[in-house]
């Protein structure tokens, strides 16, 4: 079985990278063009069609950010997780999530990480987390975890025995785009992986253990039309490996963390923010997904999005962690926004969930 | 803003503004260019490895840059990329070799 290699090791952290802090991420995403008036703001651009301030629509998703320890050290993570990152979310931590979980209005609970399954009490937690009756219950699995170890090895009948909604990540139907991105020998760990998912009933069609894939494009380039990659990805996995999935996810990167840090670097950051605001769309703004998630962060802090989590940037509200946890008011604040928001409003706009816009 | 050099790739980004200066030609263009680019007879996909294919042939540096972006986008890989370009350079080179029978009618009339 081929190991996963990483070509980077370390995460921003670790190796004390400048844009390992928020302040100085959200320095680059105001300065320069944006700064100059060259381009203009997020808020200016939403003031346009009256979006401003942006507002949550009613709470469907509860977001769980359970910790951004990975097995994996991808090129353009939003989180910077990686083996070395320590930060997890305590039991305590997921009891007063437990709390929420079964008096939530939210339809969705999403687990995510780093790989969520790094955390010692991922087990514990779905176990009592799948016990509230949530109706969608979804856990972002790498694929590469339920390889990684022996301890790993039965995470497809874990899922299937607790009716989990899995959605992986998968960057392309070929080894060396995928590889690029996410590791040597991710692909070929992936591909096994999803063959484990399917041996159990996931993905395969009109099965209803759903098996969804999430697509990153892999450089400074915007994703494509979702249903024809889905096309494409179906026919290519199929074809080639015999593998069946549900949807595919088209999810653009936003320019934060080491996406942000590879834009930069490989001198893309200037066109890859044109690109963003050129393919501004006002109809992605109604749907765009902080309107109605609430994204919840391993020490148990409230965000509007998974991306601000990383900046951050707590949710305005008095109301700012999780033990004090109380929808109505939380419902009731402004989300905050910079210029990476550009990247859930591009084309037909972008969520953990894809396209927003049709 | 005039610039020291012919082609600016930040140029590719004002395309838009040739309706500026004659706002009904500049529109019918870009209607028909739009239509020309949506799914068909032949898929998008295969649109945009022929745009690509011709980008080269025109040696257009904007044309190259805009379609390779495009395929990337449309998940389209370096091999097929790389092969609509052969495509177009094997018309281009055989373009210019088919003259070669004009050569030889001629050669072949003057000589005794």
């Amino acid at each position: 079985m081929p190991k996963a290699k990483q070509k980077k090791q370390q995460s921003l952290h670790k190796r004390h990278s400048d844009l390992a802090m928020a302040n100085k991420q959200l320095e680059k995403l105001s300065n320069g063009i944006f700064a100059s008036g060259e381009l203009p703001t997020f808020s200016e651009k939403i003031k346009e069609t009256d979006q401003f301030p942006l507002r949550p629509n009613k709470l469907e998703i509860l977001q769980i950010n359970v910790g951004y320890m990975c097995n994996q050290v991808c090129e353009h993570c939003h989180v910077d997780a990686g083996p070395d990152r320590k930060e997890i979310m305590t039991r305590e931590t997921m009891e007063q999530c437990l709390e929420v979980i079964r008096n939530t209005g939210a339809h969705t609970l999403d687990l995510t990480g780093g790989a969520p399954e790094m955390n010692p009490d991922f087990r514990w937690f779905v176990d009592e987390a799948s016990k509230a009756g949530i109706k969608d219950f979804i856990v972002r699995s790498n694929l590469t975890i339920i390889r990684a170890n022996k301890k790993y090895y039965d995470l497809p009948e874990f899922f299937k025995s607790h009716n989990v909604h899995v959605v992986s990540s998968m960057p392309h139907w070929t080894r060396g785009k995928t590889d690029k991105q996410r590791g040597e020998g991710v692909f070929d760990l992936s591909i096994k992986a999803l063959q484990e998912l399917n041996a159990v009933g996931y993905g395969m069609p009109d099965s209803d253990l759903r098996l969804d894939l999430v697509y990153n494009p892999s450089g400074a380039f915007l994703p494509g039309d979702q249903a024809s990659m889905e096309k494409d990805f179906k026919k290519a996995l199929l074809e080639d490996f015999g593998i069946h999935f549900h949807n595919l996810f088209a999810i653009t990167n936003l320019p934060i963390s080491r996406f942000l840090d590879y834009l930069i670097a490989s001198e893309n950051y200037e066109d890859y923010m044109y690109s963003l605001v050129e393919a501004y769309n006002p109809a992605a703004v109604k749907n765009v997904m902080c309107r109605n998630t609430i994204s919840i962060s391993w020490d148990g802090y409230l965000y509007d999005c998974d991306f601000n989590q990383m900046l951050e940037l707590k949710v305005a509200s008095k109301i700012q962690h999780i033990s004090e946890y109380n929808e109505d008011i939380l419902n009731n604040r402004k989300i905050i926004i910079s210029q990476h928001c550009y990247g859930c409003t591009a084309g037909a706009g972008s969520s953990c969930q894809g396209a927003v816009a049709n | 803003m005039a610039s020291n050099n012919y082609y600016d790739p930040a140029d590719l980004r004002k395309f838009g503004n040739i309706t500026e200066w004659s706002k009904e030609l500049g529109e019918k263009f870009f209607d028909y260019y739009g239509k020309v680019f949506e799914e068909g007879a032949l898929s998008a996909r295969e649109k945009s490895l022929i745009a690509l294919a011709v980008a080269h042939t025109e040696m257009c540096p904007y044309c190259i840059d805009a379609y390779t972006k495009d395929g990337l986008q449309r998940g389209i890989t370096k091999e097929e990329m790389m092969e609509a370009v052969h495509v177009g350079a094997a018309i281009k080179s055989g373009a210019t070799l088919v003259h070669g029978v004009m050569m030889m009618n001629k050669v072949n009339k003057l000589e005794m």
